[in-house]
C-alpha cells in the first residue's frame, strides 16, 4: 500500500493508504481526528473543511494523496497553549451553534476569510460562507459569530 | 384551552426491520421477556425514580439524569440551568447526563416539543426532594432560567472535541457499509461473495436480505460493498412516481377521523359564498448535517450502542426484539447528535450495526452516507388538502369543512371561531417510508388552513389581518398576530408596495405555543426573494430568551426551505433527488432579515419552542405570493407559475 506523510497541526504523520481514499477518513479514522465531519460526501456541505495549506479543501474529495507532503489544519489546530483561537472564541460569544456539527467547519471557512481579508465586505462574507450548511439554520448567529472575529481581529491589529 | 398531543401516528410502528435467528440458550433466557414488552413507544411517560436523578459528589459537583437527548435544540442547557436556579449554584458545577438507557430515567422519545412541559417539572421535583434529603434549602436570590444562555459544551464543539455518535471510537472498531437496494420494495436474491475474495481484511456479512460488509476502514468496507453490488440480483418492484402523488394517495384512504359540530352542510348551502379548493404538499426530508450513526460493542451477551437516536429507550426495545435479549443487556448511549428535527426516532443504524458487530465479534462504526439518509431514511408525508368554506355578507365564516389526506392530525382543528365545522383525516398507505418532523402535520395543516384563510379574506374584500381579527376570539393567537402586524407595519406597508411586490401573513397555535408571521416578498423573474420576515411568538414564560430566539429563526428558516425549494422526487422507485447538490435546502445567502418579537408571558406555563415557529412561514409566503401577481399557487413548493385551477367560487 501507499505510503504517505502528512503534516497535521504541526505534526507529521506517515500513513498507509490507498492513494484514492478521502482525506476526510484519514483524518478522522487513522489520526483519530474526528473533529472533522462527514456531511455529504459531494463536498456540497462543507462540514469536511479543513485547510491545506492554509486554503480550505473539503477533505470529503481530497485523495490523500493530494495531500502529502502538504501542511492540514483542522479544527483541531486552532487552540495553542489552551488557548482559544479568537474565531473560536467568538462562536462561544455569540452562541453560534445549536447541534454544533456544522461548525468546525464554519470556523475554518471563518479562519481563512480573515486570512483573505483582514477587513472583509458584506460581499466577500457571504462569498466565502455560503457554501457551508447549517441545518439548524443558524446563519444569523454564524454571521454574527464571523463579524465578531473580524471586529476583535481590527482591534487587534490596530492595538498592534 | 388545552393544546392537543400531537398524534402518535407517526411514531412508526414498524417492526423491527430484521429479526435475526435466536438460539436455544438466548430463546430461555428472554422467554418470559418478550411477551411482557411494553409498547414501542410508550407515552410519555412519568418516572419514579425520583432523586436517583440527581447525585452529588464529594467535590460538589452535581449530576442530573434524564432520558431526553441533546440535537441541538437546548435540552442540556436547559435542565442544567433548571437545576442550578434551584440550588442556587453556578452551571460548572452541574454535569447533566442524557440518553443513557443505564444512567438515566426514561423521559420517553424527544419529539413533540415536551422536554420543557413534561420533563422539566420532573427535574424541579427530583430538586425539591434532592433538597428535602440535603438541607439546607438554598435562599433563591438568583435568577437563572429567564436569562440567556449557550450550550454548556460550547467549548468542547468549537475545538472540535465533543464526540458526536459518528466520532465514537472503540478498541479494535471495524466499520461497516449496508448493501442497499437499488430501489424501493426491491429485495435482494443473491450476490457473489468471491467478488470480494481477494479483499482479504473485509469480513461479508450475509442473511435473508442482508448483506453488509466490516474492514478496519470505512473506504474498504464501502468498495467491498460495491463490487458487491455489480453482482446482485434483485427481485424487482413497481413503485409510483411522485407525480402520480394526489391520485396515489386518494386511492389508499382508509376511513376518515371525523371530528364535526354543529351543520357544515346546511351552512355551506344556505351562506352568501361558498369557496372550495384544495392543497397539496410534497414529501421532504429533515436532511439533518450528521447522517444516521451507531457504534456497537458485544461484550459477554451484553450489547452497548452509541447511537444518534431522539428515542433511546424505543431504540433499546427495538434491539431487545432484534436480538432477543432482556431489557439488562441492551445499553443505548446517546450522545448529543447532529440534527434530527424528527427524522431520527427510529433505531435501523443501530440494529444494523449490532448485527455486524455480533457477527465479526468486535465493536463496529456505522454511519450511513447521505445518499442513504435521504433515500431510506423517512420522510415528512405528502399531504393533499380539500377544503370547503362559508362566509356571509360581512365576513363572517360560517361553515369549514376541511380534509387532509396523509398529512396527520396535529393542527387539524381551526383556532377561528366557527360553528359549523368539519375536520376529517384519511391515513392512507404511503408509497415512501414516512414519520415525524419539526412541527409535522401541524405545518401541513396550518399551511392549508392560513392560505384557505386568505382566500376567504379576498373573496369578501377583506384585509387579510381584519379577516383573520374578526374570526378570532383566543385571546393569544390574537396578540402574537396584533404584535406581528404591528411590527411589521402591516397597514402602511400594503399601500406602499412596488409592483412585484406582495406581503402575507399567517398565524397558527401548536403544542401549546403562538406564532405570527408577516413577509415581504418580491418576484425576480420566476424566482421569489423574501425581502423581510417578522415573526412574533409566544410559548408562556420565557426561559432561556437566546435559545427561544435562535429556534425561532432556525424553524423559519427551514421553514423557507419546504415553502420554496424542498420535494422530494421518485420514480420507479429511484429517489431523483437524494443530494444536497440536488435537493437545495436553505444557504446562507437565502436568509432574508428575520425580526423576532417573542412575547414573556411569565404568568404561563412555559411549553417547548423549536417546532411551533415553523408552522406559518409557508403560508405567508404562499399569501404574499398571492397579493403581488394574483396568481394562487397551491402546492408546495411555491413556484411562480405553478397556480393550479382547483378552486371553484359559488354564491
Amino acid at each position: 500500500m501507499p505510503k504517505y506523510q502528512l503534516t497535521v497541526n504541526g505534526r507529521k504523520y506517515n500513513v498507509d493508504s490507498p492513494a484514492e481514499r478521502p482525506l476526510l477518513d484519514v483524518l478522522r479514522e487513522d489520526l483519530e481526528l474526528t473533529g472533522t465531519k462527514y456531511g455529504c460526501g459531494e463536498g456540497q456541505c462543507r462540514a469536511c473543511t479543513v485547510l491545506l495549506e492554509s486554503s480550505p479543501v473539503t477533505s470529503c474529495v481530497v485523495q490523500v494523496s493530494a495531500a502529502s507532503r502538504k501542511k492540514i489544519t483542522t479544527i483541531e489546530g486552532l487552540a495553542s497553549g489552551g488557548q482559544l483561537h479568537a474565531v473560536q472564541q467568538a462562536f462561544i460569544d455569540e452562541s453560534a451553534m445549536q447541534c454544533g456539527y456544522c461548525t468546525p467547519g464554519m470556523i475554518l471557512r471563518t479562519v481563512n476569510l480573515l486570512q483573505k481579508f483582514p477587513n472583509p465586505t458584506d460581499e466577500q462574507i457571504m462569498q466565502e460562507m455560503n457554501g457551508s450548511l447549517c441545518r439548524c439554520c443558524g446563519y444569523e448567529r454564524i454571521l454574527s459569530a464571523v463579524r465578531r472575529a473580524v471586529k476583535n481581529n481590527q482591534e487587534k491589529s490596530h492595538a498592534a | 384551552m388545552q393544546p392537543e398531543q400531537e398524534q402518535d401516528r407517526y411514531e412508526l410502528r414498524e417492526s423491527p426491520p430484521y429479526q435475526f435467528p435466536v438460539t436455544r440458550r438466548e430463546f430461555i433466557e428472554v422467554a418470559g421477556i418478550v411477551i411482557c414488552l411494553t409498547p414501542l413507544y410508550p407515552a410519555m411517560a412519568a418516572d419514579t425514580a425520583g432523586s436517583a436523578r440527581i447525585t452529588m459528589d464529594p467535590n460538589g459537583i452535581i449530576t442530573v439524569r434524564s432520558g431526553k437527548v441533546e440535537f441541538g435544540q437546548g435540552a442540556r442547557t436547559e435542565i442544567a440551568m433548571a437545576v442550578a436556579e434551584e440550588l442556587q449554584i453556578p452551571l460548572s458545577r452541574i454535569r447533566v447526563i442524557l440518553g443513557d438507557t443505564e444512567l438515566c430515567p426514561n423521559d420517553g422519545i424527544t419529539a413533540g416539543s415536551r422536554t420543557t412541559p413534561s420533563t422539566l417539572p420532573q427535574v424541579h421535583q427530583s430538586v425539591t426532594e434532592f433538597i428535602a434529603q440535603n438541607p439546607p434549602a438554598p435562599e433563591k436570590k438568583k435568577k437563572i432560567l429567564g436569562t440567556s444562555h449557550g450550550r454548556t459544551d460550547a467549548k468542547e464543539i468549537v475545538t472540535g472535541t465533543h464526540l458526536y455518535p459518528s466520532d465514537i471510537r472503540r478498541p479494535g472498531m471495524l466499520y461497516g457499509c449496508v448493501l442497499r437496494a437499488p430501489a424501493y420494495g426491491w429485495k435482494l436474491k443473491s450476490i457473489d461473495g468471491s467478488s470480494i475474495s481477494k479483499m482479504k481484511n473485509v469480513h461479508l456479512v450475509q442473511d435473508q436480505n442482508f448483506a453488509a460488509c466490516c474492514a478496519a476502514t470505512s473506504f474498504e468496507a464501502r468498495q467491498a460493498v460495491e463490487r458487491l453490488a455489480a453482482t446482485a440480483n434483485w427481485t424487482e418492484a413497481s413503485h409510483p412516481s411522485h407525480d402520480d402523488l394526489p391520485q396515489v394517495l386518494k386511492q389508499f384512504a382508509e376511513n376518515p377521523r371525523e371530528q364535526s359540530k354543529g351543520s357544515v352542510q346546511k351552512a355551506l348551502e344556505t351562506s352568501q359564498k361558498r369557496i372550495r379548493a384544495t392543497y397539496q404538499a410534497p414529501y421532504i426530508q429533515h436532511a439533518p448535517m450528521e447522517p444516521r450513526a451507531a457504534v456497537a460493542e458485544w461484550n459477554s451477551g451484553k450489547l452497548t450502542i452509541w447511537t444518534g437516536t431522539q428515542n433511546p429507550f424505543g431504540v433499546q426495545q427495538q434491539l431487545q426484539q432484534a436480538f432477543h435479549l432482556p431489557e439488562n443487556r441492551v445499553r443505548v448511549i446517546v450522545p448529543d447528535t447532529g440534527g434530527g428535527f424528527g427524522g431520527k426516532h427510529t433505531g435501523e443504524v443501530a440494529i444494523e450495526a449490532a448485527r455486524l458487530a455480533k457477527e465479526v465479534n468486535k465493536p463496529v462504526s456505522l454511519r450511513w452516507t447521505r445518499a442513504e439518509e435521504f433515500m431510506w431514511a423517512y420522510f415528512r408525508p405528502a399531504a393533499l388538502y380539500e377544503i370547503e368554506a362559508a362566509i356571509d355578507a360581512d365576513g363572517k365564516i360560517m361553515a369549514w369543512d376541511y380534509s387532509v389526506y396523509n398529512a396527520g392530525m396535529a393542527g387539524i382543528q381551526t383556532p377561528y371561531r366557527i360553528e359549523n365545522v368539519r375536520t376529517r383525516f384519511f391515513a392512507t398507505n404511503s408509497p415512501l417510508r414516512e414519520g415525524s418532523y419539526r412541527g409535522i402535520a401541524a405545518t401541513a395543516n396550518n399551511y392549508s388552513r392560513e392560505c384557505m384563510m386568505d382566500e376567504l379574506a379576498h373573496a369578501c374584500k377583506q384585509d387579510p389581518l381584519d379577516f383573520r381579527l374578526n374570526n378570532l376570539e383566543n385571546p393569544r393567537l390574537r396578540d402574537v398576530l396584533i404584535a406581528a402586524t404591528d411590527e411589521f407595519n402591516w397597514k402602511s406597508r400594503k399601500k406602499s408596495l412596488k409592483k412585484g411586490s406582495g406581503i402575507g401573513l399567517a398565524c397558527g397555535v401548536e403544542k401549546g405555543s403562538y406564532i405570527a408571521t408577516c413577509v415581504e416578498i418580491e418576484l425576480q423573474g420566476s424566482r421569489i426573494l423574501v425581502k423581510d420576515v417578522q415573526a412574533a411568538y409566544e410559548c408562556g414564560r420565557i426561559l432561556n430568551p437566546s435559545n427561544v430566539e435562535a429556534q425561532v429563526h432556525g424553524a423559519i428558516i427551514q421553514g423557507l426551505g419546504g415553502a420554496l425549494t424542498e420535494e422530494i422526487q421518485f420514480r420507479n422507485g429511484r429517489l431523483l433527488n437524494g443530494s444536497f447538490s440536488k435537493y437545495p435546502v436553505p444557504r446562507f445567502s437565502d436568509v432574508p432579515p428575520i425580526r423576532t418579537k417573542l412575547l414573556d408571558r411569565p404568568d404561563l406555563t412555559s411549553v417547548g419552542a423549536s417546532e411551533t415557529p415553523i408552522i406559518t412561514i409557508a403560508p405567508a409566503i404562499v399569501n404574499a405570493l398571492f397579493q403581488a401577481t394574483g396568481e394562487r399557487t397551491r402546492s408546495l413548493p411555491v413556484k411562480p407559475g405553478r397556480s393550479q385551477d382547483s378552486r371553484t367560487e359559488s354564491a
